[in-house]
Order: C-alpha cells, then sequence, then structure tokens
C-alpha cells in the first residue's frame, strides 16, 4: 500500500528539527497513525496512514519536495 | 555601505531594493533554487543561489548567507522580517565577519526575545504592562495565589515564545497548574526552554503598536498603528494612526515606547506592541518586535518617512537628525495584505501560476509586491504575496479609497484574499472601530458580508 501525499509542499518526517522521526522505515505502525508532515506555506498538515502494517521503505526524504500524488512511503 | 546583501524574499526584499537603488547602494539578492526566477531576482544588481527550496537548507542557512556575502563582496546585510531578522546568533555573525548589520545589538535582540525579560524591562521603563508575574514562574512561587492576584481569565505565555505562538488560556483555578504543566512542555519541545509566566487576558482586545526609530543616543516615535483585525493571530488589515484611542492612551504609549529604546540604546527601527481594551481604555505591554515590520508602510504613508533608508542610514554610522517636533502625521493610512490562501476553504494555501495581476492606482494609492503576472507562486514560502496601502487625508475617506482600490485588484490563476479584504473595509463594525483581534474568528461570515 502506498501512502500519497494529497498536497505540494516540503515532507518532513520529524515533528521538530531536534526530534526523532515520526516512524522508522521497517516499524510496525496502526491505521492513523501520523507518519510525517507536509508543509505548505508555513501551514503544517499530518501525513497519516490509512491502513495497519509495516512501514517498508520512505520514497521521498526528509526535507523533501512533494507535489500532489506522489508516493511518500510504502506500507505491507 | 556599498553593496547590500537582502537576507529575504518576497515582496520585503523588493521594497528593500527599491529604497537601495535610490541611495545608490548595490544589491545582492540571495534566492532559493525555488526562487531562481522570482521578480526579485529580475530587479537584485546580482543574485546568489544559496540552496534547495525549504527555507531550512536556504533562507535559514547562516553559513550559505555568509558564504553568499562573502562570495559577492556585499558589506552589508538586511535580514527583512522573519527567517534571520530576530536571530542574535546571526546578527553576530554577520557582525563578527565584518559586516554591517542592518538591524539592533545582537544583546537587543536577545533582551527583546526573551518575553519575560522584555516585560521586565518595558515595566522598567514606565511601559504600562497587563498584571502578571513579573518574570518566569519558578518552582517556589505559589503559583495559585499569584494567579489568583492576576484574576481569570489568563494566559499562561512561553519566555521564548512570540508572533502569537506558545500561549494557552486558563479560564478557571481548576485548569491552572494543569495547562502550566503543558504550557511548560510545549515550550520546551518549541523554543526549547519551559520557562512560562502569567499575564492576564482581555477578552475583546484591539492591538496597537507604536513605531519607534533611535541611533542608539537620540530617539523618536513615528506615531502607532492599529493591526486588530487579525485572523489566529496573523494581521491582515493595519493603519495608521490607531483609530479612537483616547490621547491620554496615545501620549502614554508612544512616550513610555521612546523611553523603553531609550534605556536600551537601541539601534534602527522597532516596534512595541499593545494590547488595548478599549472598556477600561488602557493599553499594555505585549512585546517588542525588533525589525521592520510588514506594516511599516502605513507609518511612511503618514510620515513622509522611509523606513528602510533611516534603516540603512543609522546602521551605516549616521545620526538619527531628526527630533520629535520635526516628525508631522498628516491623514490616514490603511494596509491591506494579499495572500495566497483560499478563505472559502479553510484559508488553505493556493500555489501556482499567476496569469493576471492588475494592481489598483489612483492618488493615494501604494501597490507593494514581491510578484508580477507568469511567475509561480510556491509552496514553500508565507502565503504574503503583497501589500495594497491607501492614504487620503481621513479614515473615512480612506476606507472609501480602499473600497475602490480593492475593486481595481485583479488577480487570476490562484486564489487570494482579496475578496475577504473587500467584505472586511466595508463593514460598519470597521469604520464604527467596533472590530477587535478575535473579531474574524467570531462575527464575520467569511464568504459574505457580515453574520
Amino acid at each position: 500500500m502506498e501512502i500519497i501525499s494529497p498536497l505540494p509542499g516540503v515532507f518532513y518526517r520529524k515533528p521538530g528539527p531536534d526530534k526523532e522521526p515520526y516512524v522508522n522505515e521497517g516499524d510496525a505502525i496502526v491505521a492513523g497513525q501520523t507518519i510525517g508532515l507536509v508543509e505548505i506555506m508555513k501551514q503544517f498538515s499530518e501525513v497519516r496512514a490509512e491502513a495497519a502494517g509495516v512501514l517498508v521503505s520512505f520514497k521521498i526524504d526528509d526535507f523533501g519536495i512533494v507535489n500532489p500524488g506522489d508516493v511518500i512511503a510504502i506500507v505491507e | 555601505m556599498k553593496k547590500l546583501l537582502i537576507a529575504n524574499r518576497g515582496e520585503i526584499a523588493v521594497r528593500i531594493i527599491r529604497t537601495a537603488r535610490e541611495m545608490g547602494i548595490a544589491t545582492v539578492a540571495v534566492v532559493s533554487e525555488a526562487d531562481r526566477f522570482a521578480y526579485v531576482a529580475e530587479i537584485a544588481d546580482e543574485i546568489v543561489v544559496i540552496g534547495p527550496p525549504p527555507a531550512g537548507r536556504s533562507y535559514l542557512n547562516h553559513e550559505a548567507v555568509l558564504h553568499a556575502a562573502a562570495e559577492s563582496g556585499a558589506d552589508a546585510v538586511h535580514p527583512g522580517y522573519g527567517f534571520l531578522s530576530e536571530n542574535a546568533e546571526f546578527a553576530r555573525k554577520v557582525i563578527d565577519a565584518g559586516l554591517i548589520w542592518v538591524g539592533p545589538s545582537p544583546e537587543s535582540i536577545e533582551l527583546m526575545g526573551d518575553k519575560s525579560r522584555a516585560r521586565k524591562a518595558a515595566h522598567d521603563a514606565g511601559v504600562p504592562t497587563l498584571p502578571g508575574t513579573q518574570s518566569a514562574l519558578n518552582d517556589s512561587d505559589d503559583v495559585p495565589s499569584i494567579a489568583a492576584q492576576i484574576g481569570y481569565p489568563l494566559v499562561v505565555k512561553a519566555s521564548a515564545g512570540g508572533g502569537g505562538k506558545g500561549i494557552r488560556l486558563v479560564e478557571t483555578p481548576e485548569s491552572l497548574m494543569s495547562t502550566i504543566e503543558i504550557a511548560k512542555a510545549e515550550a520546551l519541545a518549541a523554543f526549547n526552554s519551559s520557562e512560562v509566566y502569567l499575564e492576564k487576558f482581555i477578552t475583546h482586545a484591539r492591538h496597537v503598536e507604536v513605531q519607534i526609530l533611535g541611533d542608539g543616543v537620540d530617539f523618536v516615535h513615528l506615531g502607532d498603528r492599529d493591526c486588530s483585525m487579525q485572523r489566529q493571530q496573523q494581521k491582515i488589515v493595519e493603519e495608521a494612526p490607531a483609530p479612537d484611542l483616547p490621547d491620554d492612551v496615545r501620549k502614554r504609549i508612544r512616550d513610555t515606547s521612546v523611553e523603553l529604546v531609550r534605556s536600551a540604546g537601541y539601534l534602527g527601527v522597532g516596534t512595541i506592541e499593545f494590547l488595548y481594551d478599549p472598556a477600561t481604555q488602557e493599553a499594555a505591554f505585549i512585546e517588542m518586535n525588533t525589525r521592520i515590520q510588514v506594516e511599516h508602510t502605513v507609518t511612511e504613508a503618514i510620515t513622509g518617512i522611509d523606513l528602510i533608508r533611516e534603516q540603512l542610514r543609522i546602521a551605516s554610522g549616521e545620526k538619527l537628525g531628526m527630533s520629535q517636533k520635526d516628525i508631522v502625521f498628516t491623514g490616514h493610512a490603511l494596509e491591506f495584505r494579499i495572500n495566497a490562501e483560499d478563505p472559502a476553504n479553510n484559508f488553505m494555501p493556493s500555489p501556482g501560476t499567476i496569469d493576471v495581476l492588475t494592481l489598483p492606482g489612483g492618488l493615494g494609492v501604494r501597490s507593494d509586491f514581491g510578484i508580477i503576472a507568469g511567475k509561480s507562486v510556491t509552496p514553500y514560502y508565507d502565503s504574503l504575496l503583497g501589500k495594497i496601502i491607501v492614504w487620503a487625508p481621513t479614515r473615512t475617506t480612506a476606507i472609501r479609497r480602499a473600497e475602490r482600490a480593492l475593486k481595481e485588484t485583479d488577480i487570476r490563476g490562484i486564489k487570494t484574499t482579496t475578496g475577504l479584504l473587500q467584505t472586511l473595509v466595508s463593514l460598519p463594525d470597521f469604520e464604527h472601530v467596533k472590530h477587535h483581534t478575535k473579531y474574524i474568528e467570531t462575527g464575520v461570515d467569511l464568504t459574505g458580508g457580515a453574520k
């Protein structure tokens, strides 16, 4: 399953610069869990998993640029 | 000052370049890769690309900005507002590199950046402050009795906060201690300091502020502004002078603001912000901003003084060269912030290409924009596209002129706040100064007229 960005902007894997990432590759996640943030013009939106599983890999790096429809992560 | 680097983007970078050009100072714009083809890149004498689009990797990257200054041979750095403008560490690096920092000393930035220290400095200078703790709360303080003395509702504020961030409301004594715990945890997470203090909360406050100017020795105020029309603590309409303010209140906030900056030996432009309670006719200090502000233009309109020119002059070591009696206030000015946001869809940011950008003209109308038609609004930065400023001899004629100017404004290709501003300026509550800082959240149907 893919987690898709609905918005254009900058993707962040951490809630703040000095913080731990929301999720690491290989972690089990539950439905609705926040896996990162997308910032568009200083407004932050949480990116959530739609279903439970294991987050296998991120397709966008921390501070990476996303466009609507881009795959952020793969969950199995 | 021969060559000025502007460590900012958008409308304020354009604004600074305009004045620098009039003064014969060459300009260097630093741009992220996303701003490589922005309007500012066309009007600056030189540009230096300093990094990828995310601000943390470009406009906030100290070393990249300093490297650009060295590479271009700039001898001065103007930080604009936001980004690095109130970063004392960056200011020190600029000074240590042998460059002119267009701003107050790093010590002044630090003093005013610490909200509880700033509050104490204001109190000591005679600036009216709200009932509250004199400094940050200590573990040994009897917090419930301090809070009872201040009275409810009150707010818990982070010492390191600012710009409306790090504030929590406490309405009853029952929720006091738990709210303080949450506020401390949030402050530690957001600002890396768990210091908080308490302050009385005013339910229907107006936001008024005083513009000051100083050369470290002599100081003047350039009058007041009102920025009460806000949404989620972000100002959207500003005006000068502040309307419907009793003469004694106006005199007191102006005079004590000058005393505050005198006590700090302040250099350059600054703004002392106040909450004004129309019910009690009392004003109280909120914070001081140690930078040029977005709304400086309304002060320029009623004084005829170019605030960027004053910043550049004073940073170069020139004297203030004016006394209070030289400053004459004429007429009334209003500023409207045009943001790339959709008011009909919860102010969702609206990036995209601008197909049409028709800005108003005519007597007493000024448009300060960072973008032109054909350019794209990227998703990476603040949504402010530009500002429309109107001046007229009276507040009423300024409102009529603003209605006319906003009707002429036509921006297509993206959603903007233009329609909302048209609604707001025509509200009887605005004309009669019945609005306050929570008015938009509580009083207005944003898709149409007043509720």
